[in-house]
């Protein structure tokens, strides 16, 4: 990325997102902020997934979610050490999950949202699983042995994880009243937030030019697909494309960031370096 | 020719046999796919592994245990290195140790059929551990484990869980 974007200026950047002002230098490494975008979509939405533990609405979705937390947070993990050591500034996995500020954190907004009701945290998770096998399905063939062989690992548990939501979906959406109404207005709450998983910008065209990136443009109709089958199967209605907030990728976050962060750091920020 | 870095390499995994996984101890970490190799050089042993599932928190007990274990038969520089291609896969379970799975009471993973990772394929029948019926159903995808589903047999009315294919 060009000094000058990073700076202020707009090019490569889509339409309507304006370059993060305070990103703490980490443009000047592009892979590594690709790296970045990868790990927190998961490191944020395992977290989000984590605090349904011990509070689901019955025990099988209780360590099914817990399940799901745990495979992303994994996936995480080995993603964050792996851009520790893109940066080379002898950052790890455990320093760029618990000590950066939500600012400095590269996942889109849809994941950081409050988990809401079952039905929520469900169509979520849904939305994000069809997206998120057709993005490993890519980064398996990445030209970064260490990316491909993560993302062919992932791959085979998101694919797991899509077959039981889509089938919550379908229960949810054609079961009570209740359920199917509650299913509706979650998807009509999410739906604008999936819009930013398309979007792709210069730091994704430069890793797709290195061969380790997606051309998340291109993924759409594919998760379409996806989801308009499930979601008829499910007797809900898709909505319509509209508003559509953005700017999670460039360090622009919704209140409920910080938040989730202060939560999930404040134990390793009071003890630096506690191991156990 | 047989070397003797050969020789004590075939010690080591020996050795090894006696790690188990500890959430399914009738398996060694050989047989779970788990243990990839063993590298012996002057300075050091290398204990080559890769992980079930990414997030599974079995792994640093398994890695833990390889250590302890060298240790104890005075292996003392033994450094666990974590590789994750070839993704690991329940394929690489021998017969052997599938059937010691059954004979725990968990049902052994089906081999992969080119279209397991299609997006929303129904799972084929799975046969009851105990009874050996295949009148069986899901009752969770997920299982006490990252490894295992939880189902529930129609046939002797017994809950068992089913080591996931992947």
């Amino acid at each position: 990325m060009s000094r000058e974007s990073e700076n202020g200026g707009n090019d490569g950047w889509v339409a309507g997102a304006r370059p993060a002002t305070a990103t703490s230098g980490v443009a000047q490494n592009p892979f590594f902020e690709y790296l970045l975008r990868l790990a927190d979509d998961r490191l944020v939405l395992g977290h989000r997934l984590s605090e349904w533990c011990g509070h689901a609405p019955i025990l099988e979705e209780d360590i099914a979610l817990a399940n799901i937390a745990l495979d992303l947070i994994g996936q995480a993990s080995m993603l964050l050490k792996l851009a520790g050591e893109v940066e080379g500034k002898g950052r790890n996995e455990d320093a760029l999950a618990y000590f950066r500020d939500a600012i400095e954190f590269r996942n889109a907004q849809l994941v950081e949202l409050p988990n809401g009701d079952f039905a929520v945290t469900i169509v979520r998770q849904f939305l994000f699983d069809a997206w998120d096998v057709l993005v490993l399905e890519r980064l398996t063939a990445a030209s970064n042995q260490a990316l491909a062989g993560i993302a062919a690992k992932a791959l085979k548990e998101a694919t797991y994880h899509l077959r039981h939501t889509a089938e919550w979906v379908r229960m949810l959406g054609d079961g009570t009243a209740e359920s199917r109404a509650r299913a509706q207005r979650a998807l009509d709450d999410l739906w604008p937030y999936t819009a930013e998983l398309f979007l792709g910008d210069a730091i994704d065209a430069e890793a797709l030019a290195s061969g380790s990136g997606v051309d998340v443009e291109s993924l759409r109709s594919r998760w379409r697909q996806t989801v308009d089958q499930v979601l008829e199967d499910a007797t809900l209605t898709v909505p319509k494309d509209g508003f559509a907030p953005r700017g999670g990728r460039v360090g622009r976050h919704t209140e409920h960031l910080g938040r989730m962060l202060a939560d999930m750091q404040s134990l390793a920020r009071a003890h630096p370096g506690a191991a156990w | 020719m047989v070397t003797i870095a050969d020789s004590r390499r075939e010690e080591i995994l020996a050795w090894l046999e006696e790690v188990k996984d500890p959430e399914v101890p009738v398996l060694s970490i050989r047989e779970l796919g788990v243990l990839r190799d063993v590298e012996v050089s002057a300075d050091e042993v290398v204990v080559v592994m890769t992980p079930t599932y990414s997030g599974c928190p079995a792994m640093h007990a398994m890695e833990a245990d390889v250590v302890t274990t060298l240790a104890r038969h005075g292996v003392p520089n033994v450094r666990v290195k974590t590789v994750y291609a070839p993704a690991w896969t329940t394929d690489w379970m021998s017969d052997e140790a599938k059937a010691k799975l059954a004979a725990y009471g968990i049902a052994p993973p089906a081999r992969l059929q080119p279209d397991d990772l299609v997006p929303l394929r129904r799972r084929a029948p799975v046969e009851c551990p105990y009874c050996h019926s295949v009148n069986t159903i899901v009752r969770s995808e997920f299982g006490s484990t990252a490894c295992k589903a939880i189902l529930f047999c129609n046939g002797c009315h017994q809950p068992f869980e089913l080591f996931k294919s992947i």
